[in-house]
This record gives C-alpha cells, sequence and structure tokens, in this order.
C-alpha cells in the first residue's frame, strides 16, 4: 500500500501526512472486512466453485476415488426421463406462478388502494402465508386437498361435484402445487405492489382527470400501468427466482410423485445428492438451477430494465 | 356569461371548514391572482374548479355551464400543477398530445398497433400531432420534443406543463403555485411569459400563488384569501394603495405595513399615543391606523421614536425604529435624506394623514376624513 | 382520484370482494384450526362443520406435547435463527462501512465479490458444504445449521446501500472529535444502523425459520431439529392419518412467527418490502 506514488518521485523514508492517513484508513477497512472476507471465501466461494467442479465429476459420498468425467453427468441428464419431467415440471410451475400470482397481487393491491378503509387489515390477511411455516402450510393444505376427508372435495361434493384427487392424480397434482405457490406468493408481491403504488405521485391521476381521462380503466393505462413498471419488473424477476426455488411444499406433500410426476429441479438435486449420495450428479442439476437464476437475473438488467426505466 | 363564476363554495376537512362560502368571478380572458398564505384554502379552491375536490355546497360555473357535479374531463378547463405532474414515461410530445388524444380519439383508435387501423384515426393522429408540434414551438420546445421529463431542467418541465395546457384551448386555465419550484431569476422571467401566454390565448385565468410579488405584477385583478375566506378582489394598484381589510393590508407589501394603535375620541378625532393626527373616523373608540414603510418620514416634531438599525437596499433603506410603547415600526427613505442617523439615535416620526389608512376593530376599513380644524401631527 | 371520503355504501364492493378473497386466502388456516379442535372421527366424517361436536383440543394438542418435543423444536428455532443473525450481523455491518465510508484499495474487487455472491442462490454451494461438514463429523450440530448461513452478501450490500446514505459529515465530525476509526464504528455507525438492522433481522428470521432444505440435509435426528423439520418429523412418525394431532402441531409451529408477524405489522410489512431484493 505504501508505494503507491504513481511515478511521483516520493522519498520512501518519509510518507506523508496524506500517505499516512490513506494507509491507516486502509488497514482498518481490510480489518473491518476480514470475518466477512474469511467467511465468504471459506462458505460462499468455495464451496460454490466446488459445486461447479463437482459437476464435471463421478464422485459419490463415501466412495473410495474420484474421476473427471467431464460432461458426462451433463449427457446423462439430457437422456434421464426423470430429469426432464423434473425441468418441464419446474419451467410450468414457474409458467403458473408467476402470472398467477402477480396478476392477483396486482389486482388486490389496487382494490385496497382505491379506498382508505381496511388497509392494514386486508395487507396482514394476504401477507400471513409469508410468515408462515410452510411446512406446517403445506400439511393444512394437505387435510384441505385430501381426496375424501378433504373439505375443498367436500363443498364440491355439495356441488354435486366429483374433485379430483389433487395431489395424488399426475395430471392434477402440478396444477394443484402451482395453486399453493400463487398462495405462498400473492402476500410478497401485493406488499411490493403497495409500495409502488403509494410511490405514484397523486398529482399525477389528477392530472390525468383533468387531461381528459375519464374512467379508471383510462387512468390505469395513462399513468398506473407505465408508473408501476419498475415495481412489475422486479416483482416478475423475483417471482420467478422464488418460484424457480420450490421445494418445501414438493418434499412435503409428494416427495416428486405420483411416478415423478412433480418432480422439481430442487427436489431431483436433493434425491440425487442426500438420498442417493450421487454429488457428482447432483451438482449437475445444480448448474442447470444456477443456470436458470442467472438467465432471469440477466434477463432483468440487460433486456427488460431498459424499457421500464425513465430518466 | 362566460368565464369562471364560483359562488358560496364550502368544503369541510374532518371537522374544519376549509371553505367558508367562496364567491369569485374570473371574466372571459381575464387574469385573476389567487393569493394568500399557505393552508388559505386557495389551492382547495382551485382543484375544486378543476373538479379534483368537490364543494359540500355551492356552485361552480364554467363558461355560463354548471359544472359542479361534472368529472375534470367534462369541465373544459386546463391546469398547471405545482410539481407539473408530467408522465414520466412520455416523451414530451406525447405529454402534450395526451389531452388531445383522450379527447379527439374513442377507446378504439387509442389502441396501441390496431388503434392506428380504425376509421378516421390516422386523420385526427395526424391533425393532434399538428397541434402539439405547434404548441411546442410556440413554447421554444421544438427540439425537445422527443426527450423525457426526466432529461429536461425545472424550467424546461414547466414549459411542457404549459404546453399541455394550452395545447387543447380549453375554456379556463387554472395554475397551481407554477412558478414555486422555479429559481429566482427563472421565476422572475417566466411570469412574463405566462402573462404572455394567457394573452395569446385569452382564456379566463385563475392563477394560485404564496407569492404577493407574483400577483402583483401578473394579474389584472388579485383576489386576497385567508382563513378560508376571500378578504378582497381588486386591481393589484387597489389592493396595495386601498386595501379593505388590515389583514390585506398587512400581507400585501414588503416590508409589511406598520400598524399603530390608535383612538378615535367622542367626535371621532383619531389620535395616537396622544398625539393629534389630523385624521377624522366615522367611530370612537380603539382603532388602527396603518401606514406604508415609504409614508412614514422623520420630521421636526412627531412621535417620539428611538432608531433600531439601518439596513441598505440600494435604491432605499430600510429605518427600524421602535416607538415608546414598544411598537415597532419600519420606515423606507431615501439614502439621501440618511442625514445622522444610526442606531440609537432619538428621533421623531411623522405622515401625511391623506396616506393614513384606518381599520376598525373588526379589521375593516374605515374612511377617514381630513381634518384640518384640528392641529396636524405634521 | 375525487379525494372524497367515499361513504360506507359506495365502498361496499370493494370491501365485500376484498373479504370475499381474504377469506378464500384464510381457507387453510381456518381449516387448520378447525381440523385440531376435532376428534378423528368428526375429520374423516368429512362434514363441512367448521365447529367440532365433541371438543378433541386437549387429545390432539396433548397427543403432539407427548410424542413431539416441541418445546425443544422451538428453541432449536430459536437457537438457530438467533445464531445466524448475530452472526450476519457481526460481520456484515463492519464490511457495509468499509465499502460504503472508507477509501481503500481493494474496494472495487470486495464489491464486485458482493454483487457476484449475490446472484448465488444458497442451494448451489449445499452439496460441498454438506461434504465438507460431514468429513469434520460435523452434521447434525447448532454449527451445522448455522455457520453456512453465517455470510450474507445481501446484508453486506444492505448495509454499504444504508451506509451510503448516511452523511458523510458525521464520519468527519465525529473524526474531529478525536474518535479512532473503530471507535466510530461502534458508537456513531452501529447506532445509526438500527432501521437497515431491523429490516434485515425480520428478513432473515422469516427466511430461516421458515427453511426446510437445508435443515433437511443436515440434521437427521431430533435433538437438533428447528420446526420446520419438527413438523417433518411428526408426519413421518405419526403417519399421515392422524390429521387432527398434524394439524395441532402445524398450529403451534406456526404462530410464535405469525403472532409476532401480527404484532408488530408494520414492521415486517416494511422489512420484508425493503429486502425484497433478495427473495
Amino acid at each position: 500500500m505504501s508505494d503507491a506514488t504513481f511515478g511521483l518521485p516520493v522519498a520512501p523514508a518519509k510518507a506523508t501526512p496524506a500517505a499516512r492517513h490513506a494507509r491507516s484508513e486502509a488497514i482498518t477497512a481490510w480489518l473491518l472486512s476480514l470475518p466477512a472476507i474469511l467467511s465468504y471465501l471459506l462458505l460462499l466461494l468455495l464451496p460454490t466453485l466446488a459445486a461447479v467442479a463437482l459437476a464435471f465429476t463421478d464422485y459419490e459420498l463415501g466412495a473410495d476415488s474420484v474421476r473427471w468425467i467431464g460432461l458426462e453427468n451433463f449427457a446423462e441428464l439430457w437422456t434421464d426421463r426423470g430429469f426432464r419431467q423434473s425441468f418441464v415440471n419446474t419451467v410450468f410451475y414457474v409458467g403458473v406462478v408467476t402470472p398467477g400470482s402477480i396478476l392477483g397481487a396486482l389486482v388486490i393491491a389496487l382494490l385496497i388502494e382505491a379506498g382508505v378503509r381496511g388497509r392494514t387489515l386486508f395487507r396482514a390477511v394476504f401477507f400471513l402465508p409469508v410468515v408462515s411455516l410452510t411446512v406446517a402450510m403445506a400439511s393444512a393444505w394437505q387435510y384441505l386437498l385430501h381426496p375424501t376427508i378433504g373439505p375443498l372435495n367436500g363443498m364440491l361434493r355439495q356441488l354435486g361435484i366429483a374433485g379430483p384427487a389433487w395431489l395424488s392424480d399426475s395430471g392434477m397434482v402440478m396444477w394443484s402445487l402451482a395453486g399453493i405457490g400463487i398462495w405462498e406468493n400473492l402476500g410478497f408481491n401485493l406488499v411490493l405492489f403497495l409500495a409502488g403504488l403509494t410511490a405514484i405521485p397523486r398529482e399525477l391521476y389528477a392530472a390525468a382527470e383533468v387531461d381528459g381521462a375519464r374512467s379508471a380503466w383510462a387512468r390505469f393505462r395513462l399513468v398506473t400501468w407505465p408508473l408501476l413498471g419498475p415495481t412489475t419488473l422486479f416483482v416478475l424477476t423475483i417471482t420467478m427466482i422464488r418460484s424457480v426455488r420450490v421445494f418445501d411444499t414438493v418434499k412435503v406433500l409428494t416427495q416428486g410423485g405420483p411416478n415423478k410426476a412433480s418432480e422439481v429441479l430442487l427436489h431431483s438435486m436433493y434425491q440425487e445428492g442426500f438420498t442417493f449420495f450421487r454429488l457428482g450428479y447432483s451438482a449437475a442439476i445444480t448448474l442447470v438451477f444456477l443456470a436458470i437464476v442467472l438467465a432471469l437475473m440477466w434477463l432483468q438488467t440487460r433486456v427488460l430494465d431498459k424499457r421500464v426505466h425513465y430518466g | 356569461m362566460s368565464g369562471i363564476r364560483i359562488e358560496g363554495l364550502v368544503r369541510d376537512y374532518g371537522g374544519s371548514r376549509v371553505l367558508k362560502g367562496v364567491s369569485l368571478q374570473v371574466g372571459p380572458g381575464e387574469f385573476v391572482a389567487l393569493v394568500g398564505p399557505s393552508g388559505c384554502g386557495k389551492s382547495t379552491l382551485m382543484r375544486m374548479i378543476a373538479g379534483i375536490d368537490r364543494p359540500d355546497a355551492g356552485q361552480i360555473h364554467i363558461n355560463g355551464r354548471e359544472v359542479t357535479g361534472l368529472r375534470p374531463a367534462a369541465r373544459d378547463v386546463a391546469m398547471v400543477f405545482q410539481s407539473y405532474a408530467l408522465y414520466p414515461h412520455l416523451t414530451v410530445a406525447e405529454n402534450i398530445a395526451v389531452p388531445l388524444a383522450l379527447r379527439r380519439l374513442t377507446t378504439a383508435q387509442r389502441l396501441p398497433l390496431v388503434g392506428g387501423l380504425m376509421p378516421g384515426a390516422r386523420a385526427a393522429r395526424r391533425q393532434i400531432e399538428a397541434d402539439v408540434a405547434q404548441a411546442a414551438e410556440s413554447l421554444g420546445l421544438g427540439h425537445l420534443q422527443g426527450r423525457r421529463p426526466g432529461q429536461l431542467s425545472g424550467g424546461q418541465r414547466q414549459r411542457v406543463a404549459l404546453a399541455r395546457a394550452i395545447v387543447r384551448r380549453p375554456a379556463a386555465f387554472l395554475m397551481d403555485e407554477p412558478l414555486s419550484n422555479l429559481d429566482a431569476a427563472l421565476r422572475v422571467q417566466t411570469r412574463r411569459e405566462i402573462v404572455d401566454i394567457h394573452r395569446r390565448a385569452g382564456a379566463a385565468t385563475l392563477y394560485v400563488t404564496h407569492d404577493q410579488a407574483e400577483a402583483l405584477t401578473m394579474a389584472d385583478r388579485v383576489a386576497v384569501m385567508q382563513g378560508g375566506e376571500i378578504l378582497q378582489v381588486a386591481s393589484p394598484e387597489a389592493i396595495y394603495a386601498d386595501p379593505a381589510d388590515l389583514r390585506v393590508a398587512c400581507f400585501i407589501g414588503s416590508p409589511r405595513i406598520n400598524t399603530l394603535a390608535a383612538e378615535a375620541d367622542s367626535q371621532g378625532f383619531v389620535r395616537v399615543a396622544g398625539m393629534a393626527t389630523g385624521l377624522r373616523a366615522p367611530m370612537t373608540g380603539a382603532i388602527t391606523l396603518a401606514l406604508r414603510p415609504e409614508d412614514l418620514q422623520p420630521v421636526a416634531h412627531g412621535l417620539p421614536a428611538v432608531a433600531e438599525g439601518i439596513e441598505f437596499l440600494g435604491e432605499s433603506l430600510l429605518l427600524h425604529a421602535r416607538l415608546e410603547d414598544g411598537t415597532g415600526l419600519v420606515l423606507r427613505i431615501a439614502p439621501e435624506n440618511r442625514g445622522h442617523l444610526a442606531a440609537g439615535a432619538r428621533l421623531a416620526l411623522g405622515f401625511d394623514p391623506a396616506r393614513a389608512l384606518l381599520f376598525g376593530a373588526d379589521g375593516k376599513r374605515l374612511p377617514a376624513r381630513i381634518q384640518a380644524a384640528e392641529p396636524a401631527l405634521v | 382520484m375525487v379525494e372524497r371520503d367515499i361513504s360506507w355504501a359506495r365502498d361496499l364492493p370493494r370491501l365485500a370482494v376484498l373479504t370475499i378473497l381474504g377469506l378464500l386466502l384464510l381457507l387453510p388456516y381456518i381449516w387448520m384450526v378447525s381440523a385440531s379442535l376435532k376428534p378423528a372421527d368428526e375429520i374423516f366424517a368429512a362434514t363441512l362443520n367448521l365447529l367440532p361436536r365433541r371438543l378433541w383440543v386437549v387429545e390432539n394438542f396433548g397427543t403432539v406435547f407427548e410424542r413431539l418435543p416441541v418445546l425443544l423444536y422451538l428453541w432449536n428455532g430459536v437457537v438457530v435463527c438467533g445464531g445466524i443473525l448475530v452472526f450476519q450481523l457481526l460481520f456484515a455491518i463492519p464490511a457495509g462501512y468499509a465499502l460504503a465510508k472508507l477509501e481503500f484499495r481493494g474496494r472495487e474487487l470486495l464489491l464486485g465479490a458482493v454483487m457476484l455472491g449475490l446472484l448465488v442462490p444458497p442451494h448451489v454451494p449445499a452439496l460441498p458444504l454438506y461434504a465438507g461438514l460431514s468429513a469434520l463429523g460435523m452434521l447434525d450440530t447448532y454449527t451445522a445449521l448455522i455457520a453456512p448461513s453465517t455470510i450474507s452478501v445481501f446484508a453486506i450490500f444492505l448495509f454499504r446501500q444504508f451506509f451510503k446514505s448516511l452523511p458523510d459529515d458525521l464520519i468527519h465530525a465525529a473524526r474531529l472529535d478525536g474518535m479512532g476509526e473503530m471507535a466510530i464504528v461502534w458508537r456513531v455507525v452501529l447506532p445509526n444502523a438500527w432501521p437497515a438492522a431491523t429490516a434485515f433481522a425480520i428478513f432473515s428470521v422469516v427466511a430461516h425459520w421458515n427453511d426446510l432444505f437445508w435443515p433437511l440435509i443436515v440434521v437427521n435426528s431430533p435433538a437438533h431439529a428447528t420446526p420446520a423439520l419438527g413438523v417433518l418429523f411428526f408426519r413421518t412418525t405419526e403417519g399421515d392419518d392422524d390429521f387432527g394431532a398434524l394439524m395441532a402441531a402445524a398450529v403451534i409451529m406456526t404462530t410464535p412467527l405469525v403472532l409476532a408477524f401480527l404484532l408488530a405489522q408494520r414492521r415486517f410489512v416494511e422489512g420484508i418490502a425493503t429486502t425484497g431484493l433478495k427473495g
């Protein structure tokens, strides 16, 4: 640090007061960051790099030897029907939960924001799933959706409809899980939308009315929707990333069944890695998962960000 | 009767009455400034005329049509907001086009992509573009039409807001403190431009401000508002020289008008600190005598006072003085008349009785007669 | 946007729609509580009565407390969440301050590392961390539960953003008053970090209290099980049939955080909304 002279002929023996100050500030900074740096290296960077490396090996927990096998794991993934199913299911889940929970949250946010009564109450109600223990609530859903004793099918019976086996019918199970996913994410998105709505200046609505926007729809198109753009983009990315990570409900409710009909990426990764201890193969799934998350973030910053920020 | 006419507007907010039966008329082509301290209800009044807020009682007429219950869109008024309220996602040209597009195009014609295919849409769009270009040009925004509000300076944004207001030639303009977000130099320059725009457009204009200088320099008539009521509506000259109410006299003019406690005796002769003033009021008892700073002078014989300090303003001096009863006064005097005045000096103050304003205990203006029979103070 | 106090009558449709949607959302809670009060035969009768004919609270909740070390699980949850939070703050606040307010070579590099870390979901380093902990014989310990989460790049990022908005003059004034850099962190920066720290604390506790993935991987005995894992254990040991007791367990494990939320609702919502960044 001391020889940061930039070619100036400064006598190295005697540091100027300015240089001494800069030096002590730098030492302080490194000291303050040290715990974070060490734990970052040890607990985040190193394991992440190891995970990447692992994906190219045949490492199994307890095995004697490790072999570098290149892209073999990925080739196996490509032909693995179970993994394909898991990939498709994850895409389906994201594809249903994202629009569902965003649209629902937006409508509810607009309804709450349209008046003053009951704001805090309704916000609290819709937010409740966010702070509820997912595993416990999954159990509640299991009861609610139980084909014979579940209240949902009970209600359908009253209407003369024979309800499906929500969680054990292979055609139905992903829809059920996605429904629960919407239920889980709604409150979170709602809070973000409410924050976005409050940030819209009231005067813009007044201006829109004076300018001739007579209907609520015209004002929504002219003011609310465009000004909510950055919030919506943020909510969109966050919801996609959150829903790619679906694990808890699958683990509790279906274990990926019936017959892999509800297998999702993280659950496959968990199964391969921690049930069958095929760490190399599991790491390959992790990389696919990471690639999806990174692609979504890239989409946010590069493609969509330019369209919704006005400056 | 065209222009804006409001009658007996009342508005309550959570138990307190913000507007106490306000009536006001802005003639066709007239520029009326509504001036008052913040919280006096002037912005509420303006928002009611625009239709953004609704009155609890009273009526609003625009161009001879009652609009009290109508939506803002149906009122044919344009408003310039304090914050400008430009749509941040639209370009300058698109911002200016909004009121035209919302009025001239049907919902179907406004649809993106397919809207252009609707019958008549193409021609209407072309007309809008021409009108927008003209409005932008007239405000010197021609080269900025493709920019977004975020890329403009405060003064440019303000012009866009003005352009958006004039583009559709409304029956009335409402301006809510449009200059308060500009820096001082730009504010003075823009004052004249707004007056100019008003003259060209020729529509009734109501201009809300808390800045009396804006009101006095720009308006044909000034309405002074305080505590939810309009105290006086008159020309700028009359508001300054001939205020109808002590509150008006105190609000208008800088430095503030001097007020002296006075006494009208049984015959109405007015005395200040026991000295005759040569004025006669149509009543007896305690009254207030008010004098503008430029209407008080140091004289040989008059009200005894002590000079407390002098502020040099360039073209004039402000002399702060205090009477024996503790009343503080401000005099505006020409620098050459300064003489030996300095802080701590004793002096006597006098005035021309013709310049003095008398107000009753209720604050209402009293007619004063100059009574030569009495020995005058001066 | 007419700023009138909308009358009850005109507000009614809005409130009605919200109430119906709210009740739909609360359906799982309503039935969960209802079933936790019912005896098994009433649950299996599958009637749509919300209220039990015979109150079975004592039996259902009794079963849970009898078969499940409920208090241990809750205590484990507190220890794990508390431990994680303390270390996260301990590591992140000084680093966040250094990145925000101090000039030093390598700052850009550290900042880049933080941004890079933000991109990596916690599931990615899970496999090697598991292998490492397994090699060290540290599976099924509090350390295994806490350690991997002690570094939160998100917390560093959050605190850096927060400290950047603190005026430089505050730091300069402290230096003029004769404080050293450590004293500044301890006496000036830390007291000012409260708003960000509470927001982050809420975010962190909610995330780790509800987390199933990591505890499931490293814990396999009840001794260190968190509430989420506890519910799962109960299901596997008791089977899926005793819904009354299962719902009672769910109610017990859900209550602490929900209660905290209801008591400090605004802080929760703000905390989640301001830290929503990470998800």
